[in-house]
């Protein structure tokens, strides 16, 4: 069986060339879905959040009564803090149903295997060593582990920020975070967390658009094309051993479950 | 007079006695109503109140503090405030006002804690040091602790006045050498009301006073211990400047033309916006002003810790461990701009570490562009 599926290993990379490339359906519809107003949401936030803590000076001869700048500004900032969060509830609702790269597991590190693929992805990412190329078709396991404390983040945000809204609300729904700012002792306090934890925010997203530039160049397969169309590509070998690893599981499992 | 007939007598004696008309009373019903937010009805209910229960003894503690509360009380709009509550009606011991001093005040204290076991009401006013043996705050000769444990424990409530009896205000501004506590921390098994404020409106206090007294139940409290018919809005959601505020209308310093034309004080650090009280209703000094009418911000001085949350004059705090001019956006650009170096960096290198894998992609790109480029070659 091996020896018709060679090992891809890391000397293979010259072999990419004139390989047969196979389109893998990776993100589904309700996950770009996801990902492009979570994406658009966060830009609006941040800049109305900016705004909202560092007004800019404007000059008008306008009497107040005949403009409401401010006001606008802070209610885009809390109709988007909506979209964020119900858009942020349906993808954990995803995260039970999506296929296999959309699931929880991706994000949350309950395997040694995970541990391992996060080392991995460091030493090719971060250190740029030349080993195996790393080739997790969905999310890697570093990726993942971040976007589980970007969900913490935006957790801890919609929370912070739903206890400060919840004193000018009178829908029910943001009434339920009233508890926040005690927590935190009082409005000011727990204004302060929600502005600097925005930085969270701004800094994952150069990081993140700078990775999905680094992975789509250094192994072209798609990465930022995939988050339109929802496919990846990956080389047959690749494809091969993944299909052998992906077996090899199944039976592991199927063991187990005879054994019990 | 003996205790027994005194019991009897109602604050509507004491008043006829001190000299009010029947019509200062029922003024000051219809005032007392209007500030406690009650229905047309409610002043009815108070002047009933007043005329039908006997006083209410109150025992007034002063601790860590500056005396402001009491101050703020004295002044309240209405002369009865003062009357009813402070001026020997009601008040059966307080440092500052009572004629008694030494062996002879304490003695009177003892005297109503014990005739009026479980009905007599706690105000405190001020923090207490808990450092050391509490030797930071003695009066004759016992600890600040002491005294309120012992008196709390027959009072039917305590009302903590003024931002010191809340969270600790000043006194427990960082490094809080004394360890002032808030009453609250030190109390337990009473209800314990919170009126802050550095000093609260003396209408809150005797609206939180009366409403005990009218109703013989505590006023409906938020989730921190005030009473909600006084800290259940922002200074912001009453504010007169707050037009501006939605208009975008700041002033930018408080010597500039937008402050001259009354723009919002949010740039210069107004903590409305943050900030539970009535000031912006009530105001201050019978109603003439409070502090944003009179041209500065709310520092947020009924909010827990304001001495330590931040600058007074912006709305940023300073970020611990950072320095004061350090907030969190001169960190997070600083963040921003050391991650955008880190990537230059990361992209520098990974050309020339992963030159062979992005030479191949390259070489195969290029090759297939070739080859559609000149098919016959």
């Amino acid at each position: 069986m091996n020896q018709t599926r060679p090992k891809y290993t890391n000397k293979t990379y010259p072999v990419m060339l004139g390989r047969k490339l196979r389109r893998v359906y990776v993100w589904e519809l309700p996950v770009r879905v996801f990902h492009w107003l979570n994406a658009l949401a966060i830009v609006v936030l941040c800049v109305t959040g900016y705004l909202i803590g560092n007004p800019p000076a404007i000059m008008s001869g306008n009497e107040a009564s005949e403009q409401y700048i401010f006001g606008t500004i802070r209610f885009i900032h809390f109709a988007a803090a909506y979209v964020f969060f119900f858009n942020f509830l349906f993808r954990i609702y995803w995260g039970f149903v999506g296929n296999k790269y959309a699931r929880w597991r991706n994000f949350i590190p309950t395997t040694r295997r995970y541990w391992k693929e996060m080392w991995e992805v460091m030493k090719v990412d971060i250190f740029l060593e030349r080993c195996r190329e790393h080739v997790s078709v969905g999310h890697n396991a570093m990726a993942g582990f971040i976007y589980f404390i970007f969900f913490l983040m935006s957790g801890i945000m919609v929370i912070t920020g739903f206890g400060l809204y919840a004193s000018m609300s009178t829908w029910w729904f943001p009434k339920l975070f009233a508890w926040v700012p005690g927590l935190f002792g009082g409005d000011f306090v727990l204004r302060n967390w929600h502005h600097a934890l925005m930085w969270f925010f701004i800094l994952f997203t150069i990081v993140h658009v700078y990775l999905v530039m680094y992975h789509d160049y250094v192994e072209g397969r798609g990465e930022i094309s995939s988050m339109g169309g929802g496919w990846k590509f990956i080389e047959e070998a690749q494809f091969q051993e993944d299909l052998r690893d992906t077996e090899e599981q199944e039976q592991k499992k199927k063991k187990e479950a005879a054994h019990h | 007079m003996p205790a027994t007939q005194s019991k009897r007598r109602t604050y509507y004696d004491e008043l006829m006695e001190r000299g009010y008309s029947r019509r200062d009373f029922m003024k000051f019903c219809a005032t007392m109503a209007a500030y406690m937010g009650l229905e047309a009805s409610g002043a009815a209910q108070i002047s009933e109140a007043l005329m039908t229960h006997s006083r209410v003894p109150v025992i007034w503690l002063h601790f860590q503090e500056c005396t402001c509360c009491s101050e703020s009380f004295i002044r309240s709009s209405h002369p009865i405030v003062a009357d009813v509550i402070l001026d020997k009606v009601s008040l059966d011991y307080t440092e500052t006002l009572m004629a008694a001093s030494g062996h002879a005040a304490e003695a009177a204290m003892h005297k109503t804690m014990e005739e009026h076991y479980g009905e007599y009401i706690l105000c405190v006013e001020g923090s207490v040091s808990t450092f050391g043996g509490g030797e930071y705050c003695c009066i004759g000769g016992r600890s600040s602790e002491q005294i309120l444990q012992e008196t709390a424990e027959g009072a039917k409530a305590i009302l903590a006045w003024g931002s010191c009896a809340c969270n600790g205000c000043i006194q427990a501004a960082k490094p809080n050498p004394t360890r002032a506590t808030p009453i609250h921390k030190l109390v337990k098994g009473k209800p314990v009301i919170k009126v802050p404020g550095c000093p609260p409106i003396g209408e809150v206090m005797a609206g939180t006073l009366l409403h005990i007294i009218t109703f013989g139940t505590l006023p409906e409290l938020d989730r921190v211990g005030r009473p909600k018919a006084f800290y259940s809005k922002r200074v912001h959601d009453s504010c007169y400047r707050r037009p501006y505020y939605d208009a975008g209308l700041f002033a930018e310093t408080f010597d500039d033309e937008n402050a001259k034309k009354g723009y919002c004080l949010y740039k210069v650090g107004c903590k409305g916006p943050m900030t539970y009280n009535a000031c912006g209703i009530m105001r201050w000094n019978n109603g003439v002003s409070y502090p944003i009418q009179s041209g500065h911000g709310c520092f947020g001085c009924s909010e827990e810790n304001f001495w330590d949350n931040g600058p007074i004059y912006r709305q940023m705090a300073s970020f611990p461990g950072f320095g004061i001019e350090a907030n969190a956006d001169k960190i997070g650009i600083a963040a921003a701009a050391a991650t955008g170096a880190g990537i230059a960096a990361h992209a520098i290198a990974t050309n020339i570490r992963k030159r062979g894998i992005l030479s191949s992609l390259q070489e195969e790109g290029k090759d297939a562009e070739e080859k559609l480029d000149n098919p016959l070659t």
